[in-house]
């Protein structure tokens, strides 16, 4: 039953412009691994052979969907997919390691918030029917207020390597903004400490000694102030419907200047919503949303939760991957933003 | 009828048959010592079954042993949801280790794991390729890593000698297990401070889902004062 959903989903996108595209199940282990570091590996079942080496089996369709539209794809282009992907699941048995997802990509630079709002209505319309609940959020606004702090570039890169994972984020500003204490190995090192021992592996002793020089530079930089520490904690905890969302942040633009020009990419978004025939009045939208997700969501990020079964994964999610375009294309940037469903949950929840 | 799971050699083997030795009950080994077969003295309907340690987790739980011997560090391991595959019993009191971080001595810029994250990040733009640490825990480690929220390293398998990786340059950082800390320093590696992912020692473990005589079970706990 999840294999004709699947292909009727499908058939919805192509009838809505997009193209049919069939990545194959095995890619390339070493771009993922690059993408998303070692902890794909506890995600994505591995295998291997002599001529290709590692390779996994499809964890998600975005990164082939991007590579394939990079080499031969013109622009603008909608792609649509249907297929299987493996996730391993190693703390719950009851989750399913392998199923079908349904998705909807978009690449057109012309105008993006209309991009975002056709991404979301189209996945909308197929989940609407049915007892969920949406939730949106924005990454580029909190990109956006890191890269406006009044602080070093260093700090400010390793805020922006970290904004994909909340708790390391927090230990970072806190440690930045003097709310944690300079742990006493750091001052022993800065008032000159050293081992001694001998040189031994491939990070060389320049290697040390520049980071040790940058600490002493770090150490001499002035805390990140309070009064920009309390515009971020105000920033992550906005959680309203949208246009109450939207009056809460322009407010905080009046002391956040940074992140004005991507409350107006929220704003022009809303209102493309609301073209697209949202009800944006109930669409929640919270600033902290899409945070902890494996994909390099990097803009607007919506998802889909059955409401009375909590203990569901999400039916649909999707969210805008500009920065995945730029890494896999060595520079070269495609504005993207997609979706992907669930086709055999949304069959389960048809039944119930 | 139950089965008893033991490490087939070395001292895990030896101290495992003292422990149950004190308790009233004789292991042995039977035949010759290329032979992994056992007996049972001083209870009825116990099977000895001698195995690799590293195998016990795996035999405990798919419910083949009722009872076996091996290390946290092992058991955690390979059994990911072991919770709920395995109820720890006793601790036997040796085979101790800590199974940790380390880095080069010589790295006196890198105290904690958070220091670990910035060089990784460093050395990757250094080096174009990310930071390794060697291993025989893939699992534990990528798990306590993940945790600590250190991106850009990859674990490099390593079953044995994990200790001179770094020396040979095949990887930068090391975990594996250490008792004293002897070798680590030997080696010119220092532990960090927040490094300690698991502590280990030799547990007797019951499998959740093996089907051996529940009355046989209970006689042979009590037996041992379990």
């Amino acid at each position: 039953m999840n294999r004709p959903k699947a292909f009727e989903l499908r058939a919805r996108f192509e009838a809505a412009g997009a193209t049919i595209v069939e990545p194959p199940v095995l890619q390339p282990a070493e771009t993922l691994l690059d993408l998303y570091g070692e902890d794909i590996r506890a995600r994505a079942y591995v295998t291997s052979d002599a001529l290709r080496g590692e390779q996994m089996l499809r964890p998600d369709f975005t990164v082939p969907v991007v590579q394939m539209h990079m080499a031969e794809g013109a622009e603008p282009a909608r792609y649509t997919y249907a297929g299987k992907i493996f996730r391993r699941q190693e703390e719950d048995p009851d989750r399913a390691n392998e199923y079908f997802q349904v998705g909807f990509e978009v690449f057109d630079r012309t105008n993006p918030a209309a991009a975002d709002a056709e991404v979301f209505a189209a996945i909308h319309d197929c989940v609407k029917h049915l007892t969920v609940e949406a939730a949106t959020g924005d990454i580029g606004i909190l990109l956006a207020a890191v890269k406006g702090l009044k602080t070093s570039e260093r700090r400010k890169a390793a805020l922006l390597r970290h904004i994909w994972r909340p708790r390391r984020f927090r230990a970072l500003l806190d440690r930045f903004s003097g709310r944690t204490p300079v742990p006493s190995a750091r001052k022993a090192l800065l008032s000159g400490t050293r081992s001694g021992a001998p040189m031994i592996g491939l990070r060389s002793a320049a290697e040390i000694a520049a980071r040790i020089e940058a600490l002493r530079d770090d150490a001499e930089e002035g805390p990140i102030s309070a009064y920009e520490m309390e515009a971020i904690d105000t920033l992550l905890t906005v959680r309203e419907t949208l246009p109450f969302a939207l009056d809460r942040l322009k407010d905080l633009t009046v002391d956040f200047h940074s992140i004005a020009g991507a409350v107006e990419t929220f704003a022009k978004r809303t209102s493309a919503l609301l073209d697209a025939g949202i009800d944006i009045d109930a669409l929640m939208f919270e600033a902290s949303y899409g945070r902890t997700s494996l994909e390099y969501y990097d803009g607007f990020v919506f998802g889909f939760s059955a409401t009375e079964r909590p203990d569901l994964p999400l039916v649909a999610t999707g969210g805008r991957y500009d920065a995945l375009t730029r890494r896999l294309g060595m520079g070269a940037e495609i504005p993207a933003v997609g979706g992907v469903l669930r086709p055999d949950l949304i069959a389960m929840l048809e039944a119930s | 009828m139950i089965k008893l799971g033991v490490p087939s050699k070395g001292r895990l083997m030896e101290k495992t048959f003292d422990w149950f030795a004190k308790r009233g009950i004789a292991l042995s080994r039977s035949g010759s010592d290329r032979e992994y077969a056992g007996h049972v003295d001083g209870v009825d309907g116990v099977a000895l079954v001698l195995l690799s340690a590293g195998e016990i987790p795996r035999e405990l739980g798919t419910g083949r042993i009722d009872l076996g011997v091996t290390g946290t560090d092992l058991l955690h391991e390979r059994l990911p949801l072991w919770e709920r595959q395995v109820e720890p019993l006793a601790q036997l009191g040796f085979g101790r280790a800590d199974l940790v971080i380390a880095v080069p001595m010589v790295w006196d810029d890198v105290d904690s794991t958070d220091d670990l994250d910035a060089v990784a990040a460093a050395f990757r733009a250094r080096h174009g390729m990310r930071l390794r640490v060697a291993t025989k825990y893939h699992r534990l480690v990528r798990e306590f890593l993940r945790d600590a929220g250190v991106a850009d390293y990859a674990i490099v398998d390593s079953q044995g000698a994990t200790e001179g990786t770094v020396a040979n340059e095949t990887a930068e950082v090391i975990a594996d297990i250490t008792s004293s800390g002897e070798t680590l320093r030997a080696n010119h590696l220092k532990i960090l401070s927040d490094g300690l992912i698991l502590q280990s020692q030799a547990t007797l473990w019951r499998s959740r889902v093996a089907s051996g005589d529940r009355a046989v079970l209970a006689g042979f706990l009590g037996h041992i004062g379990i």
